[in-house]
């Protein structure tokens, strides 16, 4: 322990000579996100530091869960650091799959990482991984196409607002969709969407027993208020739309409004990229009216290192030097503020050259809005707003999300989606032994 | 004339292949078997303890199962029957003398080269993207309103994405098969005045039985099993889900082992019934 | 006048067949235009064709960020070797059972087609679990082993109607000159049966390149082969067409070019025993 200490509490100077002594080879599985593109572009600063180098393995999401899940579960070893997420964190954590970080060093400061984060990427209060970038989800919109319309976006809007300025911005003989989100299935794409926006109409998966609550009231009007809306003013084959789609769709100018990932704020106000980077306002994700949740989540990328590695000692650096203050100036150096990885840490939102950033402050105001331990109306056994972070949600939220797609589809109605919904969710919690 | 001696040397000489086929179909297929009497859940410490035919009734009373068999019956038929259709003209149509006929076939032949992953990501992308894709600037050319191919007409996306692939299998074999043919059997029956049609259904026809049996039996090996251009495409959404990739929900995004390894069980038995079904209408043509 | 009715036959044939070869081509031809574009031309409306301001952006972009070179050398040997290893265990069996049949031999060659049909998901953990049990994860051999048993059904099977074609008379001529078992099988059998053993290695080299479950599923960097490498280029964040185009045509143009300078020997073969 006390090697471990002296190791990480030395100056950067002692860290290039014990790191050359001990030089490791990491390989780090990672998402093919943006952000964990650049840093894989950086990686010679760490090695320069440290002397360890890094081998990537850098994975569609989809693909890199499966892969990881199946390592870590299987314990093979593959992987020194995984980039996981605020669902997964929790769950391995508990399971004693992962490396406590909880000797990180002074300098790294972790009382920096925003609560939010470290609450959800914590178990019984230890963390398990440190946040790469974290994000919430919150109203991007045009602002030309507002004052078009005559009208203003409050700070918090309401759903009801949401559809009418929907109504007003939708625009179809000029190609411009009043709104535009998610609805392609899979649990982290428009599964994330439809539960929160199901939070905010004061629904919830579970009761206090694990008993699926798709028969209560709450759900049918979130779905029919989202497919209403959708139908109305939204995009032509929105049920297979996520993220990326939208961003397409939005940067391209055919958008009104988006609700989405506030970490996608960067994309459509950066200019190379985006036809519309000028005239885009932000506000907090909606809610519906007298229900008192907002529909934003909470989600971070986030670096752990899976138990039994032989290379903790230099995959703790690795992680330290990632998500340190350190590495946000380096980006900001070479790429500029608004391309740092946001929403992991608090000095990041003091710094008065972030704050020049146009939507710093409705990031961080939507990431203190969530509360992963208290997310819906009614009272839950579970913690995660669009997700429940037991191992059991990923596959029940995607098949879940897929009966909804085929409502957005056409394909099936509303109720016919809830019923299934129910039925196999709580199928597949009694056969996990919940009920 | 094989004697006692060539006998034993037969069999020793098919042994390594077959010990090892034995070896990897039984040494899966028995862990399979057993994981799938078990509560086995990689998430929550593994191996839970024997649950009987629990997993078994679980799987096939989920919603999810039967509609996932008739989905893989679906796409298995519907790529069988345009690989084979538009095989067998393409085939007969690179027969015929023309220009070019070597650079042609390189042309046809090429989608076979390409990943599975590859094509399904090129498809869903590049094509079908209901806003950029090129089939949507395609549509809107002509004033028509844009498909969303990948969630209104799912499964005849997925079942076009596959053949496209497959087509080139099929129509090498068979024009390989129609190269055989002897021409002055043709030659004659066209002297005798008989029309193309009825040429073609009474010569060509009988004589491509052997090679249709041929791609009908591989591609239904293969097409069983597909997976990547579902996983790419529709996730298993809009009822593209087959038994594979129910299997694969079970396995991998649900974490349960052994309702997953139970549901490999039946699509073991899926694939004998097709086979046997295969056989019986095929068999004939298969003098193995 | 006959010659002109062929010649305008040919014609029209001519045009219907390029007509649809280019037809059922576009796609990878699109692809490889769309890899010299930038991201912003790639979803250009309307989309462009030949005029474009041509780029190897996309290109550069991909190599500075993968290694490709590792996972062409790791195709190439996993894909290789899993085929030469199966030819190797299956030659003997395609022999014996061509020349010397049984009551059996069609039972045991429809089996083994019938492994085939095990559904690989059912078995990642198991198989997993094997590999790490013998420190074979993130290793080109499990994979050449993996894939070959995968193959090998398809393998023996096509050997098999190589074999069966040749006809027996030469071989019993060789025995009464006194052939051994092995002069036998090497000077005389695979000599006659070089197209057929050509065809099937090409098709199941195909067939390993192209495989993405195991190969993407047992790897990490060490054997990761050019599945892996498209993994990581299938939708990121923000425009990719441009990008994933050029992995794309990274990951198929070798055995693109491949299977064009051998579609001779391919297509000769590759026919099952469907041809009499």
């Amino acid at each position: 322990m006390s090697f471990k200490t002296t190791l990480f509490g030395a100056s950067a100077m002692a860290l290039v000579m014990t790191g050359a002594a001990f030089a490791e080879n990491l390989v780090i599985a990672t998402v093919n996100n943006g952000d964990m593109i650049r840093m894989q572009g950086l990686t010679d600063d760490f090695t320069e530091k440290t002397g360890h180098t890094v081998e990537w393995v850098t994975l569609e999401e989809n693909v890199l869960r499966q892969r990881v899940t199946t390592d870590i579960a299987a314990k093979g070893g593959s992987f020194d650091i995984m980039t996981i997420g605020m669902y997964e964190t929790p769950i391995w954590g508990a399971n004693g799959w992962l490396v406590p970080l909880d000797d990180l060093s002074e300098e790294y400061d972790v009382a920096d990482i925003l609560p939010a984060m470290a609450n959800g990427l914590s178990h019984e209060g230890t963390l398990y991984a440190a946040p790469f970038y974290g994000e919430s989800s919150m109203v991007m919109y045009r602002t030309d196409l507002m004052e078009k319309a005559g009208m203003e976006m409050p700070e918090a809007p309401t759903w009801q607002f949401i559809r009418e300025a929907a109504a007003a911005m939708d625009d179809p003989e000029n190609d411009i969709n009043g709104i535009c989100l998610r609805g392609k299935a899979g649990w982290g794409e428009g599964g994330a969407f439809i539960t929160v926006t199901g939070n905010s109409f004061g629904a919830r998966w579970f009761d206090e027993e694990w008993n699926a609550q798709f028969d209560q009231p709450e759900w049918k009007e979130a779905l029919e208020f989202y497919v209403g809306l959708m139908n109305d003013y939204g995009p032509e084959g929105y049920a297979t739309n996520g993220f990326n789609e939208n961003l397409s769709l939005f940067q391209q100018g055919k958008c009104g409004m988006w609700i989405d990932a506030t970490v996608a704020a960067s994309f459509v106000t950066n200019t190379n990229d985006s036809t519309v980077a000028d005239s885009v306002g932000f506000a907090l994700a909606p809610n519906s009216e007298g229900v008192d949740k907002k529909s934003n989540w909470l989600w971070a990328w986030a670096l752990a290192v899976p138990a039994g590695t032989q290379k903790e000692a230099a995959a703790k650096q690795f992680i330290e030097w990632a998500t340190s203050k350190d590495y946000i100036e380096l980006v900001a150096s070479k790429e500029g503020w608004a391309n740092v990885p946001p929403g992991a840490r608090t000095s990041l939102y003091e710094n008065p050259e972030y704050q020049a950033v146009p939507f710093a402050k409705m990031t961080l105001d939507s990431i203190n809005a969530a509360d992963p331990t208290n997310p819906t109306v009614k009272p839950v056994p579970y913690v995660g707003i669009q997700f429940a972070a037991i191992p059991e949600f990923a596959g029940i939220a995607t098949e879940v999300s897929q009966e909804f797609s085929a409502v957005y589809a056409g394909q099936q109605s509303i109720d016919e989606a809830l019923e299934k919904a129910q039925a196999l969710t709580n199928d597949a919690m009694e056969a996990a032994g919940y009920r | 004339m094989a004697t006692q001696h060539s006998r034993s040397a037969a069999r020793l000489m098919m042994a390594p292949a077959v010990i090892l086929l034995l070896g990897w179909m039984l040494v899966p297929l028995i862990m399979t078997l057993t994981f799938s009497f078990k509560k086995y859940l990689p998430l929550r410490g593994g191996d839970l303890g024997w649950v009987g035919f629990e997993n078994y009734t679980r799987f096939v009373t989920s919603s999810a199962f039967w509609p996932s068999v008739v989905a893989t019956l679906a796409i298995v038929g519907g790529v069988l029957v345009i690989t084979i259709g538009f095989g067998i003209l393409l085939a007969i149509l690179l027969n015929q003398p023309m220009w070019g006929q070597g650079i042609v076939r390189i042309l046809v032949i090429a989608p076979f080269f390409v990943m599975p992953t590859v094509s399904a990501l090129v498809w869903k992308n590049m094509f079908m993207d209901p806003t950029n894709g090129l089939l949507s600037h395609l549509w809107r050319f002509f004033g028509a309103e844009p498909v969303s191919w990948l969630s209104e007409a799912s499964m005849t996306s997925i079942v076009m994405i596959v053949s496209w692939q497959w087509l080139p299998f099929a129509t090498l074999i068979l024009l390989t098969a129609i190269q055989s043919l002897d021409s002055e059997q043709l030659e004659a029956a066209e002297m005798d005045g008989a029309p193309t049609f009825k040429r073609f259904l009474y010569i060509t026809l009988p004589h491509l039985s052997r090679a249709i049996t041929i791609v009908l039996l591989i591609q239904t090996i293969f097409l069983l099993a597909i997976f990547a251009e579902i996983f790419v495409t529709t996730g298993g959404a809009f009822g593209t889900r087959t038994l594979t990739y129910l299997i694969f929900q079970r396995v991998l995004e649900a974490q349960n082992v052994g309702l997953g390894s139970a549901g490999g069980v039946y699509a073991i038995i899926l694939a004998n019934i097709v086979a046997i079904f295969l056989m019986r209408i095929v068999g004939k043509n298969l003098d193995a | 006048m006959a010659r002109a009715v062929t010649q305008q036959r040919k014609l029209i044939n001519t045009a219907i067949a390029w007509g649809i070869g280019l037809l059922i081509f576009f796609p990878i031809l699109w692809t490889i235009l769309t890899s010299f574009k930038t991201e912003a031309t790639a979803i250009a409306d309307p989309p462009v064709f030949l005029n474009f301001d041509w780029t190897l952006e996309n290109y550069t972009a991909v190599m500075e960020r993968s290694n490709y070179a590792k996972f062409l050398w790791n195709s190439i040997i996993i894909a290789g070797g899993s085929t030469l290893l199966g030819i190797l265990v299956a030659v003997p069996a395609a022999w014996s059972m061509a020349f010397v049949p049984s009551k059996r031999t069609k039972d045991i060659l429809l089996w083994m087609l019938s492994t085939k049909m095990l559904p690989a998901v059912g078995v990642l953990y198991p198989i997993y679990l094997i590999c790490i049990k013998f420190g074979l994860l993130d290793s080109r051999l499990a994979l050449v082993v993996i894939l070959m048993l995968m193959n090998l059904p398809i393998i023996v099977w096509m050997l098999y109607t190589y074999f069966r074609e040749i006809p027996g008379e030469i071989l019993e001529a060789a025995r009464m000159d006194g052939a051994s078992l092995k002069e036998e099988i090497l000077y005389i059998l695979t000599p006659m049966a070089v197209p057929g053993i050509a065809s099937t290695l090409l098709l199941n080299f195909i067939l390993a390149w192209n495989e993405a479950f195991w190969t993407l599923n047992l790897t990490a960097v060490n054997a990761a082969p050019l599945t892996a490498f498209i993994a990581s280029y299938s939708s990121p964040e923000g425009l990719f067409f441009a990008k994933l185009s050029a992995a794309s045509t990274m990951a198929i143009a070798p055995i693109l070019i491949l299977g064009w300078f051998s579609q001779k020997q391919l297509v000769s073969g590759l026919t099952f025993g469907a041809v009499k």
